[in-house]
């Protein structure tokens, strides 16, 4: 029961340190990205996905909603698919999930990865990585 | 400071973690196939928007239904454990009934992974 009564302590009396703060952000960013896959999926829905394809097109299109995902479907115009504010959800989605995404890589390879030296050299690879894959998905979505 | 294990790579392997473990294990499986995929595909996308012919390839791999599969497993199995995750730490007295969590949760993963994945085979191999 004490593990159970630990975990129910309040966040001002932990103390904020970066872990705690990378902690709630990965759980944040989390319900973030839910909330942009929801606004994708009932966005598709809205936009008539329901006549034109099938249900794993539409998982494809909430999970990134770039409209090079729904190129292939029976949609018979793209234009509603590729506005400015379905670029926006889906610059927003990629910047969340890369933040997330290079926070679980680094707590993953800590676990594989026992000398300073080596946890060094990851987090300076995949943080380079993040700023160099961020700008450029940016630039896909604008750009299909 | 080196990396020292205190149990044996087979000892590692029979790890009888149960429910919780496959989970855990799955998540991070999960989380690597996705920052992989994503890295390597916005990649691909990017030189194919250039002509290059690697990232037609790329991208064509990463279409096709079985590779879809694969990555719908992912992404569906790594959001519905994280909802899973997220709740339970953010309501710790749920934490009592994490057992309970974890059979919902693939209730919920086989009902949507299921239907993704009968649409990805079919299209993929009956073209409907």
């Amino acid at each position: 029961m004490s593990a159970v009564k630990s975990r129910t302590l309040s966040l001002s009396k932990r103390g904020m340190s970066f872990e705690t703060f990378m902690w709630l952000f990965t759980r944040l960013s989390a319900l973030a990205m839910y909330s942009f896959i929801l606004t994708g999926f009932i966005g598709a829905l809205l936009m008539g996905a329901r006549n034109h394809m099938n249900f794993a097109d539409i998982m494809r299109w909430a999970l990134m909603p770039n409209v090079t995902h729904v190129q292939n479907t029976n949609l018979p115009d793209l234009a509603p698919w590729e506005t400015s504010f379905w670029k926006l959800v889906a610059s927003a989605l990629l910047c969340t999930a890369a933040a997330h995404g290079v926070h679980g890589v680094i707590v993953i390879l800590d676990d594989y990865l026992a000398k300073p030296a080596q946890r060094q050299w990851t987090r300076i690879v995949c943080f380079t990585l993040f700023l160099i894959i961020v700008p450029i998905g940016i630039y896909v979505i604008w750009t299909s | 400071m080196g990396l020292k294990r205190d149990v044996s790579l087979y000892t590692a392997l029979r790890y009888k973690g149960q429910g919780p473990f496959l989970t855990y294990i799955l998540h991070r499986i999960g989380g690597l196939g996705m920052a992989i995929f994503i890295t390597t595909h916005i990649l691909a996308s990017f030189t194919a928007n250039m002509g290059w012919r690697a990232g037609f390839l790329v991208n064509q791999v990463y279409e096709s239904w079985i590779f879809q599969l694969f990555i719908f497993f992912c992404v569906i199995f790594h959001a519905i454990n994280g909802l899973r995750i997220t709740i339970l730490d953010l309501f710790p007295k749920l934490i009592l009934y994490h057992r309970q969590a974890i059979a919902i949760e693939w209730i919920a993963f086989i009902a949507l992974y299921g239907f993704s994945a009968f649409t990805i085979i079919r299209t993929g191999l009956l073209g409907v």
